[in-house]
């Protein structure tokens, strides 16, 4: 079949939709962009840094090739060659300013690397790769260091361009030439944190549940005019300042807050045996459940409205109880709103980290505060990229379970 | 259709505009008293002598990690940053901060004395220029001591003379070298034992007898509140907080200067930055670290000028009108038993101890 131009319909029809098609594309195309520029790269670049390790290849690239030749098993120390090559690129580095960044880097491996590069770095500056040679001698003499195995073995070990150390640290384990190996006990706090936080999210994820129900039910069944009126006091948290909120509680909750003083006035608690609520995961439990409430106290509150009342009339007109009315009736009829809003607190909850730090006291931090701290305090990056990652891997397996179990198609936000 | 060409106009304005005018700078710092007290004493006397409009940004908390991902993002918006000199030093080592030569960017003392003398030890990296002296210290309430007053930093460890809780920071840093103190270890000897794992231990141990009696930390403004509420008998904070709740609110609160430990506080100015602002960012530090502005910020804030020479120039509060020499961390009574951050340890050490630290803290 042709049209009027000549050309079959087919073709002439498939230009014009694709003309329809190209201009839906250019509307959404600004909200395209800023996802991919601000969500996507940002998440594959953090996703990289947890695997990236360049810096050592980088910084000490002749060094590196002659690591390759020794074996860090003999327990013998390496040769001249490798001192030579890591003079010359050390004098490269020292030049760029690179080396006691190396330093550093090398320092979450083993303690002392960051002092003694950065003092090295003094004396090897003045050396002349070309005419100072032999260097074994004069570098074990800027710092004994040098003529210790473990340094060389530390710095093969983490040679490598794309490592799996970072992760190895993030469960606890950690990188050797003998292949992964568990930290010693003294360090292991990661895969603890990483159940704790996965356990106090569910809890909080829990008691939104159960503290919002009622609330939502409420709400959707008083009048309208009511019900928007009260629905401001859902709201007005959410118009307070996260850090007002959570010092706050701790002013009602600490031992000598309003709670304990209320308490002891009753003469319900004695003065020197008053409850510790805060600065423990009862406390961070608290908190985040007041300040994640609206979050699940909404979505059950547009899936109710949407529920008849007539539903639950007709049960009871063919002889159902309350209670087997609402919960064969309207129970199931208000789970996608559960649903949503579990989902939506839950994985707020995970990634949590100022309320828990400031009301968290020790047993009462997450894994995000760790986070926080190789971010801003150790710098530690990659260390950071590889929790942040195995952090979004478990919310992303959660979802999958959550579609499995529940169906992710049975959620609703009203 | 005029009205989105001025809209776009206006934007592709605003976008394609330089972010820092000429006559603007950003000097970031901490907030709070501490930035007030640069206000007065170093930014507005700047301002009226040069014109230049200063622009407050109260990052220092986070300025490593910033400087970090401005730098790998090749735009940095800052100018000159306050931080503390252990966060200087990790930025000269990764080459974010530019190095300073004291002798030629830095004023000599009134008498002649070069920068580099005045500053003395102080000048603890090639990037930083200290600027004030402040302490870690204890304070506690004078009215849950009963009749002996503390006058030992172990006294923090003692809870039966002492009962109630104590606050302490949630760090390794300062808390590691008191319970090796308290636990008969020589002051001289303490980094020598906190270098290897039994002294590591040692001090975890000691720590572990009065863990269920610590409130820890994460902010300065914690233990000045915990101690003005009386949830703890004692805690560690910085001298300038514990001045404000004595002197300033007046709370039953007294000091504890036994083994404070002194710590600096200075600028960096970030590296990479136009030669037009560099040249802006040193003529500031070249005014606002002299021995006279120096000396002016103790009228805002009980902390110690860097500079030798700013010592006798210290005066009266300037709201309070008390002196304030006595209520320097360098003052020679407060003196008598003060330890100096070890910079060099906790640059290699940090993140093992923190490590074993934090373990143990979550135990």
């Amino acid at each position: 079949m042709l049209a009027a131009d000549g050309t079959p319909l087919k073709k002439s029809l498939a230009r014009a939709l694709r003309l329809q098609k190209m201009r839906a594309l250019a509307l959404i195309a600004p909200l395209l962009i800023f996802v991919l520029v601000s969500f996507i790269i940002p998440i594959v670049s953090m996703l990289f840094r947890s695997v990236e390790n360049s810096i050592v290849a980088d910084t000490l690239p002749l060094t590196v090739v002659e690591l390759q030749a020794w074996d860090s098993d003999s327990g013998e120390l390496t040769g001249e060659p490798v001192f030579a090559a890591f003079v010359a690129d050390m004098v490269v580095a020292i030049e760029a300013k690179q080396h006691t960044r190396l330093g550093t880097r090398l320092n979450y491996e083993q303690t002392g690397m960051s002092s003694l590069f950065r003092k090295s770095g003094r004396k090897i500056k003045r050396m002349d790769p070309a005419t100072d040679a032999p260097f074994k001698d004069k570098l074990i003499e800027v710092d004994k260091k040098w003529g210790d195995v473990e340094t060389w073995r530390v710095i093969k070990t983490h040679s490598v361009r794309i490592t799996n150390g970072y992760f190895l640290n993030a469960v606890d384990m950690q990188r050797t030439p003998e292949g992964a190996q568990a930290q010693p006990e003294d360090k292991q706090i990661l895969i603890r944190l990483f159940g704790r936080t996965l356990i106090m999210s569910l809890i909080i994820t829990g008691s939104c549940i159960l503290l919002g129900y009622p609330v939502a039910w409420i709400l959707a069944n008083l009048p309208m005019r009511t019900a928007n009126v009260l629905m401001i006091l859902v709201l007005l948290p959410f118009w307070t300042s996260l850090l007002v909120r959570t010092s706050a509680w701790k002013v009602m909750l600490q031992q000598q807050g309003v709670i304990n003083e209320v308490l002891v006035w009753l003469g319900m608690v004695a003065d020197d045996a008053r409850l510790v609520m805060i600065n423990n995961q009862l406390g961070t439990i608290i908190a985040m459940t007041h300040i994640l409430l609206p979050f699940m106290i909404l979505p059950m509150y547009s899936v109710m409205q949407t529920i008849q009342p007539t539903y639950l009339r007709a049960a009871k007109s063919m002889g159902a109880t309350n209670w087997t009315a609402f919960w064969r009736v309207y129970f199931p009829l208000s789970v996608p709103g559960i649903g949503a809003g579990s989902i939506l607190v839950f994985i707020l909850a995970i990634g949590y980290d100022i309320t828990p730090e400031i009301v968290g006291g020790t047993k009462g931090v997450f894994i995000s505060n760790r986070i926080a701290y190789h971010i801003s305090s150790s710098l530690n990056w990659g260390l950071a990229a590889a929790l942040g990652t195995i952090l979004l891997a478990v919310v992303l397996i959660l979802y999958w379970a959550y579609d499995k179990i529940v169906g992710i198609d049975n959620v609703k936000l009203g | 259709m005029k009205f989105t060409k001025m809209t776009a106009l206006a934007v592709t304005t605003a976008l394609v505009a330089p972010a820092v005018s000429a006559q603007e700078m950003t000097i970031v710092s901490w907030g709070g008293a501490y930035s007030k007290s640069q206000k007065n004493a170093y930014h507005d006397p700047y301002s009226d002598k040069t014109g230049v409009t200063i622009i407050n940004d109260d990052s220092s908390a986070e300025a490593v990690a910033k400087l970090r991902a401005m730098n790998e993002a090749g735009n940095i918006t800052w100018d000159v940053v306050d931080v503390v000199a252990a966060d200087a030093i990790r930025l000269c080592d990764e080459g974010l901060a530019m190095e300073i030569d004291p002798d030629t960017m830095l004023a000599p003392a009134p008498d002649g004395t070069s920068a580099a003398d005045d500053f003395g030890d102080l000048l603890v990296s090639e990037c930083f220029i200290p600027q004030i002296v402040y302490s870690t210290t204890f304070g506690y309430r004078t009215d849950m001591v009963g009749d002996t007053a503390p006058t030992s930093v172990c006294a923090v460890f003692d809870t039966e003379a002492y009962p109630g809780k104590r606050s302490l920071e949630k760090r390794p840093i300062n808390n590691m070298e008191w319970a090796l103190l308290c636990d008969g270890v020589a002051k001289d000897d303490v980094y020598d034992v906190l270098a290897t794992e039994e002294g590591q231990n040692q001090a975890l141990a000691k720590l572990d007898t009065i863990k269920d009696d610590v409130i820890w930390w994460s902010a300065g403004a914690d233990t000045p509140q915990l101690l003005a509420d009386g949830e703890v008998v004692m805690g560690s904070t910085y001298n300038g907080r514990l001045f404000s709740v004595i002197e300033e609110q007046n709370q039953p609160v007294a000091m504890l200067w036994d083994a404070q430990v002194f710590d600096l506080d200075g600028w960096i100015i970030p590296a990479g930055l136009s030669e037009e602002r560099q040249k802006r960012a040193l003529d500031y530090i070249f005014f606002a670290t002299d021995t006279q502005r120096l000396a002016d910020q103790a009228k805002w804030i009980s902390y110690g000028p860097a500079r030798a020479s700013s010592a006798p120039l210290v005066g009266k509060h300037a709201d309070l009108g008390i002196d304030m020499a006595p209520h320097m961390p360098t003052d020679p009574n407060n003196a008598q038993n003060t330890f100096l951050y070890n910079y060099e340890f906790w640059a290699d050490y940090r993140d093992d101890i923190d490590a074993k630290f934090q373990a143990w803290l979550a135990k």
